[in-house]
C-alpha cells in the first residue's frame, strides 16, 4: 500500500514535467519561426554587460523586441489571402506544360480577364512599367508611342505619340506622373499626358530607375554617366561617370536603393549616389550583360548576358550561386515578390521558381522552369511582374501581353505602406504622398547596409583621421630644424638651448642632440678638408659655417 | 493540375454600400524596407515639430502686484487656487482657471516673506514687520482684516504648515511652532540648533513624514528637526547659504535646496554626506525651488531672470524659460495638475507657463494621442543621434545669461586648473579630488 502511494506521485510528476517540456519545445519552435521572418538580428548579450542600469535597460529592450517579434508572428492569422499555385497532381504532369488558356479556364472570370494581349505592331518593341501597387501600366514603344492605363479597368490615362526614340519609361512615386527617357533627355509627364518637366541635364538616357523612398530618379546615359535627380525638389544630385563604356543594363535593389549597372565587358557595378567609384564590381558574364534583376529582400541578383548564360549571385556575400545556359541570350529578367524569376530569351519567356536561388552548383545543369510562354515570333524586350497580382507583363516586338503566372504575386499587401495599396483611393493617395514626402530619406542614407543608421561607429578616431588623409605624416621638428642652414648659430643649437629644462630628456631632444653632434662633426671635417685644400699658407682662412 | 490564382475583388476590401475601406496589414519586414532610416527620419521630424510647437509662455495674472512677487503658496486642498505675496505687503489669492484675483489684502507693512495654507483653507502670511497673520480668503471679502495675528520678536522669513495638526512653523531668528487654534502670541514650541544663532531663510514641513522639518539658515546650514523629540536631527553646512527648501512629494525622504552658489541640490535626509544630485545650469543664485506633484521633476527660479525645469535624476536642465521683461525670479510653483508652472518675479508679474513647452492641453483624438506617443517613443529611441540631439537641445537664451555662462565656465576652468596644479606639486595622495556631489558639504553635525 505504502509502496503504491510512494510510486504514484513520481509518475504523475514525470508526466506533467514531460508535458511541460513539450509545451516549452513548441513555444521555442514558434519563437524560432517568428524570429526567422520578423527578427531584427542577433540579440544583445546582456549577461556580459557590467553596468547594472544599462543591463536592466537592455534586458527590458530585448524583452520588448521578443514580444514584438512574437506578436508580429501571431498577427499572421489576420492575413486574408493565400498565394496562387500551380501544382502537378501526379508525377507525369509538368507545370511548364500548362498553357495560358488552361489557366484561364480554371480560374475565376475576373482573374482570367487579367490575361490579355495588346497588338501594337507598328511602334516597335515595347518597354513597360507597373506602378508599385500594380494598378497602372505604362507602355512605351521604341518609336515614340507612350500609353498609360488602369489596366484592370481598361481605362486609358493618356496616349502620346512623341515622334522620337523612347528608350525607357518609369512611373514616379505614384500613378500621377511618369518619366520617359527620350532621344535627347528625360521628360516627365503627368498622368494625362501633359509634359511637366524636361530634365535637360539627363542627356541621352538609355535606362531609368526611380527610388521611391528617396524620391530619386536615376538615368544612365549612352556614354555611361549615372545621373540622380531629386524629383521632390527638382535638384540634380550627382553625376557619376561609370567609365566602363556604354551601359547595357540597369536595375535597383529595392531593399537598399543601390543601383546595379551592367556593362559591355560582363561586369556589374553597384552604385550609390555618395561615392564616385562603384561600391562593388562583379563579373558574372563573359560578354555584355543584357539584363539584371534583384529580388525583393535584396539577397539574390540574377543577370543574363550575351554569352547566353543566366547567372545567380548571392549579393550578401558577392558569390555566384550558380550559372546555367539559356538557348538564346536573355533579353530581360525580373523577379517577383514571391521570388519567381521570369527571363525572356529570344521569343519565349521562362519563369523559374524560388528553388533557383538555392540550387547547388553541381545539382543540375539547367533547372526545369516553372512556366513557359511564347515561341510565337515576338521578340521579348521587357518583362515586369505586376505587384500584388499573379500577372506578368511582357513587352515585345508585337505589342504587349499580360499573362497569368499563378503564385507570382504577394498575396497580402500592406495598405499603410506608402504606394503599395492596390485599392488606394485618391484621398489615400494624396495623404500617402504627403506622408512619404515628409519621410523622404536623404540620399546620404543609401548604403549597402540599409540599417546602418543608429549603429555605433566602431572605427576609432585615429582610424578615421587616417582615412581622411592617407598621405598625412606627422611633422618632424628635428628634420625641419636640420634643414635650416642659415647663420652661424644653428637653429638646432638654439632649439636645444631654448627647449626648457635641461634634465628632461625625451626622444625628440635625443634626436636633436644627435643631429647637432653629427652637424658639428661634419663642420669639423669640412674645416679640415678646407685647410688641406688651402694649403699651409692659407689654412688659417678656413672657417666654420661657410 | 491544381491551379489557383489570386483574385482580388474590390468588395473584399470595401463592402458594397460601405464607405470604409479595410486597411490590410502585412508585417513582413521585406515589405517595409529602410526601416531604420525611415524611423530615424520620423524621429528627426518629431523632434523638429516639438521645437516648432514649443511656446512655453501662456499668460500672466492681471492686475499683477505693484511690487515684486516674493512668495507663493498653493492651496493643498484645491487644484485651482494659490496665493502670492508681494514686496509691498499685499497678498493676493488667484484662481488658476479664470486667472482672476479672488481675494486681496494689505497683510503687512513690509515685504511678505512667506505664506502657507492651513488644512481648513485659511491663509497664513508672515512678513518682515514681525507679524504673522491669518486670513480667510474664501469666506471674507477682499481687504477684510485678518482673523488672527501673531506678534513675534524678530522679522519672520518663512512659514510652513503641518500636514495634519493645526500648527505651523514660522522661521525668524529661530523656528517657532505656533498653534492655529490658540490666539496667544507665544509659540508652543521653539526649535534651534543648540550652538548657533542665525537668521533662518526657509523652513519646510515634510508632508509625508509629518513631524520632520527642514530649515536653511544664513550661516549656510541646512538643519533637520524632529518635532516628536523636540530636537534637531542633523546639520549640514554647505559652501554657500541656501534660499529655499522643497520636499519631494513622492519620495518623502528627499528634498531639494536652492543654493546661492548657482546650483540646486537634492539631498537624501538619511544620508546627508553627499547630495543625490547636483542641478547645474543657472548663472546666478537660485532663489526658489519646487518639485512637481509627481516628484519626477523640479523647477527652479533664479536671480539670473530665468526659470529652469529639471529631471530629478539628470544634472542638466531640460528646459529654460525666460522673457524679455521677466526680472529676478523669487518664487516658482508647479500647479497641482502637473501641467503648468508659475513664476513670480521682481517685476511684479505672476506668469503662467507650460510644464512641457510643446504640449497642448486640448482634447485630442485617439489618432492624435497615438501619434504623440509614437513620436515620444521615436525621440527616445533616436535621442543619441547627433542631429536629433542638436535640435532637441537647442534653446535661445538671453545674451546676458549666455555671456555670464561663458564667463562662469572660464572661471570654473581656471579654478580647476589651479587645483590640478596644486595637486601636481604636492605629495601624491595629499590633496584628493572630491566628488562633485560631496564638494558643497563643508561640515556635518548630528
Amino acid at each position: 500500500m505504502s509502496s503504491e502511494v510512494a510510486a504514484n506521485p513520481p509518475t504523475t510528476r514525470r508526466k506533467s514535467k514531460s508535458a511541460h517540456d513539450a509545451e516549452a519545445k513548441v513555444l521555442a519552435e514558434h519563437f524560432a519561426a517568428a524570429k526567422k521572418t520578423y527578427g531584427r538580428g542577433a540579440p544583445v548579450r546582456t549577461k556580459s554587460v557590467k553596468d547594472k542600469k544599462l543591463r536592466a535597460n537592455l534586458r527590458s529592450l530585448e524583452d520588448k523586441y521578443k514580444e514584438a517579434t512574437l506578436q508580429a508572428k501571431n498577427a499572421e492569422i489576420l492575413l486574408d489571402h493565400t498565394p496562387g499555385l500551380l501544382e502537378p497532381e501526379h508525377e507525369l504532369e509538368r507545370t511548364y506544360r500548362v498553357r495560358q488558356d488552361e489557366i484561364k479556364n480554371s480560374v475565376a472570370i475576373e482573374t482570367a480577364k487579367k490575361g490579355f494581349e495588346l497588338k501594337l505592331t507598328d511602334m516597335g518593341p515595347y518597354t513597360l512599367d507597373y506602378t508599385r501597387n500594380g494598378r497602372d501600366l505604362l507602355l512605351a514603344g521604341r518609336k515614340g508611342h507612350v500609353a498609360v492605363m488602369d489596366w484592370r479597368e481598361g481605362k486609358l490615362g493618356c496616349e502620346l505619340q512623341l515622334g522620337e526614340t523612347v528608350r525607357d519609361a518609369k512611373w514616379l512615386h505614384n500613378n500621377q506622373s511618369f518619366a520617359v527617357a527620350q532621344k535627347k533627355s528625360v521628360y516627365i509627364y503627368a498622368r494625362d499626358g501633359v509634359e511637366i518637366h524636361n530634365l535637360k541635364k539627363h542627356i541621352e538616357p538609355t535606362f531609368l530607375e526611380f527610388l521611391p523612398y528617396h524620391f530619386l530618379l536615376a538615368s544612365l546615359s549612352t556614354t555611361g554617366v549615372l545621373r540622380y535627380t531629386d524629383t521632390s525638389t527638382g535638384q540634380m544630385l550627382t553625376e557619376l561617370p561609370t567609365r566602363l563604356g556604354p551601359p547595357t543594363a540597369l536595375c535597383q535593389n529595392r531593399s537598399n536603393a543601390i543601383l546595379h549597372v551592367g556593362h559591355q565587358n560582363g561586369t556589374v557595378t553597384l552604385w550609390s549616389p555618395n561615392t564616385s567609384t562603384p561600391l562593388v564590381k562583379l563579373l558574372p558574364h563573359h560578354g555584355p550583360v543584357r539584363s539584371i534583376a534583384v529580388d525583393r529582400s535584396g539577397r539574390y541578383m540574377v543577370s543574363t548576358g550575351q554569352d547566353k548564360r543566366m547567372s545567380i549571385w548571392d549579393i550578401r556575400t558577392f558569390k555566384e550561386v550558380h550559372t546555367h545556359h539559356l538557348r538564346q541570350p536573355g533579353s530581360s529578367v525580373h523577379i517577383s515578390d514571391t521570388n519567381l524569376t521570369a527571363v525572356g530569351w529570344g521569343t519565349s519567356v521562362s519563369v523559374f521558381d524560388s528553388k533557383l536561388f538555392t540550387h547547388n552548383r553541381s545539382d543540375i545543369k539547367v533547372p526545369a522552369p516553372y512556366m513557359q510562354w511564347g515561341g510565337e515570333g515576338q521578340t521579348i524586350s521587357k518583362l515586369r511582374f505586376c505587384g500584388y497580382e499573379d500577372v506578368l507583363g511582357i513587352g515585345h516586338s508585337a505589342g504587349f501581353s499580360s499573362i497569368l503566372v499563378p503564385g507570382a504575386g504577394e498575396p497580402n499587401p500592406d495598405a499603410l505602406e506608402s504606394g503599395t495599396n492596390p485599392f488606394e483611393t485618391s484621398k489615400q493617395r494624396r495623404e500617402t504622398e504627403i506622408h512619404s514626402l515628409l519621410e523622404k530619406l536623404q540620399p546620404d542614407m543609401i548604403s549597402l547596409d540599409p540599417n546602418f543608421i543608429g549603429n555605433l561607429d566602431l572605427t576609432s578616431d585615429a582610424q578615421r583621421r587616417k582615412e581622411r588623409d592617407l598621405d598625412y605624416k606627422e611633422e618632424d621638428k628635428v628634420e625641419k630644424l636640420k634643414k635650416r642652414g642659415r647663420g652661424r648659430n644653428s637653429a638646432l643649437r638654439r632649439h636645444l638651448r631654448k627647449s626648457g629644462q635641461k634634465n628632461v630628456i625625451d626622444e625628440e631632444k635625443v634626436r636633436a642632440r644627435e643631429a647637432l653632434r653629427a652637424m658639428d662633426k661634419r663642420e669639423v671635417e669640412k674645416v679640415k678638408k678646407l685647410k688641406s685644400q688651402y694649403g699651409p699658407a692659407l689654412e688659417r682662412f678656413a672657417r666654420k659655417g661657410f | 493540375m491544381k491551379i489557383k490564382a489570386l483574385s482580388r475583388s474590390a468588395a473584399s476590401v470595401q463592402a458594397p454600400g460601405s464607405n470604409v475601406a479595410r486597411l490590410e496589414r502585412n508585417l513582413n519586414p521585406e515589405m517595409h524596407p529602410f526601416e531604420r532610416a525611415r524611423e530615424y527620419t520620423r524621429a528627426l521630424n518629431a523632434t523638429k515639430l516639438e521645437r516648432m510647437f514649443s511656446s512655453p509662455f501662456l499668460a500672466d495674472f492681471q492686475p499683477g502686484h505693484v511690487d515684486g512677487v516674493y512668495s507663493f503658496a498653493k492651496d493643498p486642498e484645491s487644484l485651482e487656487h494659490f496665493a502670492s505675496g508681494s514686496g509691498d505687503g499685499v497678498v493676493k489669492v488667484w484662481d488658476l482657471g479664470t486667472r482672476q484675483e479672488i481675494f486681496q489684502s494689505q497683510a503687512h507693512e513690509n515685504i511678505v516673506k512667506g505664506m502657507c495654507w492651513t488644512r481648513d483653507r485659511k491663509l497664513i502670511t508672515c512678513g518682515t514687520d514681525r507679524t504673522i497673520k491669518l486670513f480667510d480668503p474664501y469666506n471674507t471679502p477682499s481687504k477684510s482684516p485678518p482673523t488672527a495675528t501673531w506678534l513675534g520678536q524678530t522679522a519672520f522669513t518663512s512659514v510652513s504648515h503641518h500636514r495634519s495638526l493645526p500648527s505651523f512653523a514660522a522661521a525668524g531668528a529661530n523656528i517657532s511652532i505656533y498653534d492655529v487654534s490658540r490666539a496667544s502670541s507665544t509659540p508652543v514650541q521653539s526649535l534651534a540648533w543648540p550652538t548657533t544663532v542665525e537668521t533662518i531663510n526657509a523652513v519646510a514641513f515634510n508632508q509625508t513624514e509629518t513631524s520632520i522639518l527642514a530649515s536653511a539658515a544664513t550661516d549656510r546650514a541646512v538643519i533637520l528637526y524632529d518635532l516628536r523629540t523636540n530636537s534637531p536631527l542633523h546639520r549640514n553646512v554647505l559652501t554657500f547659504a541656501s534660499n529655499a527648501i522643497a520636499w519631494n512629494p513622492m519620495e518623502a525622504f528627499n528634498f531639494a535646496v536652492a543654493n546661492e552658489d548657482h546650483n540646486a541640490y537634492i539631498f537624501d535626509m538619511r544620508n546627508m554626506k553627499r547630495a543625490l544630485n547636483v542641478l547645474k545650469g543657472h548663472v546666478a543664485a537660485v532663489m526658489s525651488v519646487e518639485f512637481s506633484p509627481t516628484g519626477e521633476e523640479l523647477i527652479t527660479g533664479s536671480y539670473d531672470r530665468s526659470i529652469r525645469l529639471w529631471d530629478r535624476a539628470k544634472g542638466h536642465s531640460r528646459d529654460i524659460y525666460h522673457t524679455k521683461r521677466m526680472q529676478r525670479v523669487f518664487s516658482v510653483a508647479w500647479t497641482p495638475d502637473n501641467n503648468y508652472v508659475l513664476s513670480g518675479s521682481d517685476d511684479g508679474n505672476i506668469r503662467l507657463w507650460r510644464a512641457k513647452a510643446s504640449s497642448r492641453q486640448g482634447v485630442k483624438s485617439f489618432a492624435q494621442r497615438q501619434k504623440l506617443e509614437y513620436d515620444e517613443a521615436l525621440k527616445e529611441r533616436y535621442k543619441h543621434m547627433p542631429e536629433v540631439r542638436r535640435i532637441a537641445r537647442h534653446r535661445h537664451i538671453p545674451k546676458q545669461v549666455k555671456k555670464a555662462g561663458e564667463i562662469k565656465a572660464e572661471e570654473l576652468k581656471s579654478i580647476k586648473r589651479r587645483e590640478e596644479n596644486e595637486r601636481r606639486h604636492t605629495k601624491k595622495g595629499e590633496v584628493r579630488r572630491k566628488a562633485e556631489r560631496e564638494k558643497m558639504v563643508l561640515a556635518r553635525e548630528q
